[in-house]
């Protein structure tokens, strides 16, 4: 099988953080307490969804620069897999919102900005499927990836930072930085975030081996 | 409020035992959810190496 080492470790790493992420010490924080370790499975949702993101704009531009159908196939592929990883954050976010903030949804910025992300995306597949020319619509949708990756980056990325949210890092909240200074987190966060970049690499690579045999 | 409370306790491990001695809420038994978690996790990750073990036969028709 081609690329196993890359698939073993990608479960490896995230059964490692199932485990060890429950049996490790937590520092103690108020409100949050104990839920804090949903930072090693709520928050690796979203930077698995950004890499994934980030991989399909790259392939959208290698499209656009090199009209091969495969990368077209690729970023649209990755697109999905990003997608996947997206409705998973916001459900688990939900949840964990639920008890710490005391509400499913509130009218935080990065919460109202994920929203509109998913809405840019969801266009995204929409357009695709309005066009039948394959190759026009390779052309287009890249275009469209572009902006639409632009646009994910000023909503979660810049827009939060310059107001006041209840996410950590954005407005006057402490960053991330603060909590994950503390070793014990960032031992069990930074290998579940590569892990399931790499399971989600592996599962936009399986729908993309699938669209190229539908051709 | 009476079930988010409920909710809660079931959440807080801590919370539950203090007012629970039941075996169940022995913090051994944490184990057994990560237990499970993990065989979870494991029957996906064997589901897909299954679909990528079938999409290459098709490839290799191809």
């Amino acid at each position: 099988m081609k690329g196993l080492p890359y698939k073993i470790a990608g479960l490896l790493l995230i059964i490692f953080s199932l485990t060890y992420g429950l049996w490790t010490e937590v520092p103690e924080l108020p409100i949050i307490e104990q839920s804090i370790r949903n930072l090693f499975y709520h928050v690796s949702m979203w930077f698995a969804m950004v890499a994934m993101m980030a991989a399909s704009f790259g392939n959208a531009i290698g499209f656009l620069s090199s009209e091969n159908m495969a990368r077209d196939r690729r970023s649209i592929s990755l697109a999905e897999t990003g997608m996947f990883f997206s409705v998973m954050g916001l459900l688990t976010g939900m949840l964990w919102a639920k008890f710490t903030w005391g509400a499913w949804w509130t009218n935080d910025p990065k919460l109202n900005g994920t929203a509109i992300t998913m809405l840019i995306y969801l266009a995204y597949f929409v357009l695709r499927n309005s066009i039948d020319d394959p190759r026009k619509r390779a052309r287009i949708s890249g275009v469209y990836n572009i902006f639409a990756f632009v646009m994910m980056i000023v909503f979660i990325g810049i827009l939060p930072r310059m107001t006041d949210s209840l996410h950590p890092g954005n407005g006057g909240n402490p960053g991330f930085n603060s909590y994950d200074l503390d070793n014990r987190l960032r031992l069990v966060f930074y290998p579940a975030v590569l892990g399931w970049i790499l399971v989600g690499t592996w599962i936009a690579s399986l729908r993309y081996r699938l669209r190229t045999l539908e051709e | 409020m009476k079930k988010q409370i409920a909710l809660m306790s079931v959440l807080s491990p801590l919370a539950a035992a203090a007012q629970n001695d039941s075996i169940m809420y022995g913090n051994d038994k944490m184990n057994v959810v990560i237990g499970v978690i993990t065989i979870i996790f494991i029957g996906l990750g064997a589901y897909l190496f299954s679909l990528d073990r079938k999409i290459k036969k098709l490839e290799d028709e191809k």
